[in-house]
């Protein structure tokens, strides 16, 4: 059924939004604050006593549905003691080119070895730069993207029991 | 012909307007990209110089120096011709569009138009429909589905709104009494502007061109979400440059002829002005065409055609027969 009335009531809808301040952000001035519970960037943690978390059990590596994690392990030895298990991870690779942050990498360590942080902005100008190594993952990410309060976004547990 | 202008004359005049209707090619794709962005609450292009000005400039080495790449299986001289006949036509057809009413330069004359032909609309029309043949070789020839079914849709729509294009300047041509574009304008300027009698055929002729031009609503031959770019699937660079700058230049060169057969061409308020005026009235006709573009949403095909045939079409063909019934009258 035609209805030229509504088409013509589309148009002054149209004409109008001209007057109207652009609601678009522009990104490279602007950075929107990412969510506390951002998923970007990995990170691979140590204990206060340097020692690393990792103890290169490939858990995460067999989680990743993308496949990009290489884990070697390599044992810990009295005059080399990297990590606090057993072993420890002697190579340890994310592929951010596969990456698709989805975060299980981050669920199956059981140790909280390697998180995922809030920083987005990990383009390069060749593939081969997106390989992280080890050493990229541990040492502390240059902080780019501004991180929201928390409070602002955590919802509180009594208004969550009553609305859910 | 010429009305006692030199050729030399006309040479020179060509190659100015020749590129001044490609500058304003250019800066219509950055009008339209503004506009629609403003319509959308977004700002359009605003990282090339001031106000994204120098888009349009960008865009063109961008496609200038992409890699020349097509499919295998082209037909490799008809492939590459078709953008041309395209490009060419749409080009050519401004020859004919008066935008001035002639000046007295030193001792020559110079008329307002390139060429003063006698049956300057029948060119246009001509012109028009070999333009067609660019976007159905270009389909065809690029030997690939949804270029074919591309280039088949743009045929269908194209012919069927030529008929409608056609009859709904038959009024026009009846008041004007000529088939000459420059006689058409110098009536009008002499009696009344025709978008006024020839109300209907103002409104026909303008669906026609927003089909021509297959702009939205009436885009099915491109129909982005449902084939992937229509005739020109298969081209890239400056080939598909060269399809976009042909849609582009017929939608200004169909604006500039709606501004001669309805609107008066150069004729305004001040005389000296006249192709200011011109260029004024075809930037609004064209600003119009944007914002219909913001405003409906894309026609389905069968509605596209009983748009064409069911009202289009005798809308115009009553509207030349009462003209021509009132013009017999009138004398
Ligand atoms: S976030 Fe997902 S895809 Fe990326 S490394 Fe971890 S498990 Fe693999
Ligand atoms: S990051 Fe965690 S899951 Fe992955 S190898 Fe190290 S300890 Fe195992």
């Amino acid at each position: 059924m035609p209805q030229p009335l509504d088409t013509v009531k589309g148009f002054a809808v149209t004409f109008r939004q001209l007057f109207k301040k652009p609601i678009t952000q522009q990104y490279p001035e602007y950075k929107r604050p990412v969510y506390p519970r951002f998923r970007g960037r990995h990170r691979l943690h140590v204990h206060e006593n340097g020692l690393e978390k990792c103890v290169g059990c490939s858990l995460c590596a067999a989680a990743c549905p993308a496949d990009c994690i290489r884990v070697v392990a390599a044992e810990n030895t009295p005059e080399n003691r990297v990590s606090a298990g057993e072993r420890y991870a002697r190579i340890y690779e994310i592929n951010m080119s596969r990456c698709i942050f989805c975060g299980y990498c981050e669920l199956a360590c059981p140790f909280d070895a390697i998180t995922l942080g809030n920083e987005f902005e990990i383009s390069e100008y060749s593939r081969d730069d997106l390989i992280y190594t080890k050493d990229m993952l541990l040492a502390e990410p240059i902080k780019r993207v501004p991180v929201a309060d928390p409070d602002l976004y955590d919802t509180p547990i009594p208004y969550y029991e009553t609305h859910s | 012909m010429n009305n006692g202008e030199p050729w030399w004359i006309s040479l020179i005049k060509a190659g100015i307007i020749v590129n001044l209707v490609m500058l304003a090619f250019a800066y219509t794709t950055w009008l339209e990209r503004k506009l629609l962005g403003r319509m959308q609450l977004r700002y359009g292009p605003n990282r090339a110089g001031p106000f994204g000005l120098l888009q349009p400039i960008a865009d063109l080495i961008k496609l200038i120096r992409k890699e020349s790449f097509f499919p295998v299986a082209a037909r490799d001289s008809l492939y590459i011709a078709a953008p041309v006949i395209a490009m060419f036509t749409a080009l050519a057809a401004f020859a004919v569009i008066p935008f001035g009413a002639g000046w007295q330069i030193w001792h020559y004359h110079v008329n307002g138009e390139i060429a003063n032909v006698s049956i300057g609309l029948i060119l246009l029309f001509a012109l028009g429909s070999v333009g067609v043949y660019g976007a159905i070789i270009g389909g065809w020839a690029s030997e690939s589905k949804y270029s074919l079914l591309g280039s088949m849709r743009t045929c269908a729509q194209l012919v069927s709104y030529e008929v409608s294009l056609a009859l709904s300047v038959l009024g026009v041509v009846l008041m004007g009494q000529s088939l000459n574009l420059v006689e058409i304008v110098n009536k009008q300027g002499a009696t009344i502007w025709f978008f006024i009698p020839q109300l209907a055929g103002m409104l026909v002729f303008f669906f026609a061109v927003i089909a021509e031009t297959s702009r939205p609503p009436f885009d099915l031959p491109e129909a982005d979400t449902e084939l992937v770019a229509g005739y020109h699937t298969e081209y890239g660079g400056m080939r598909w440059g060269l399809f976009q700058t042909a849609e582009y230049v017929n939608m200004i060169t169909l604006s500039a002829l709606a501004v001669t057969l309805f609107f008066a061409g150069w004729h305004g308020p001040w005389a000296p002005l006249g192709p200011l005026w011109f260029v004024l009235k075809v930037f609004i006709l064209v600003s119009i065409f944007i914002w219909i573009r913001a405003s409906v949403p894309r026609l389905r095909y069968d509605q596209l055609m009983r748009f064409g045939w069911k009202v289009l079409l005798p809308v115009a063909t009553i509207n030349a027969v009462i003209t021509a019934l009132l013009v017999v009258w009138v004398h």
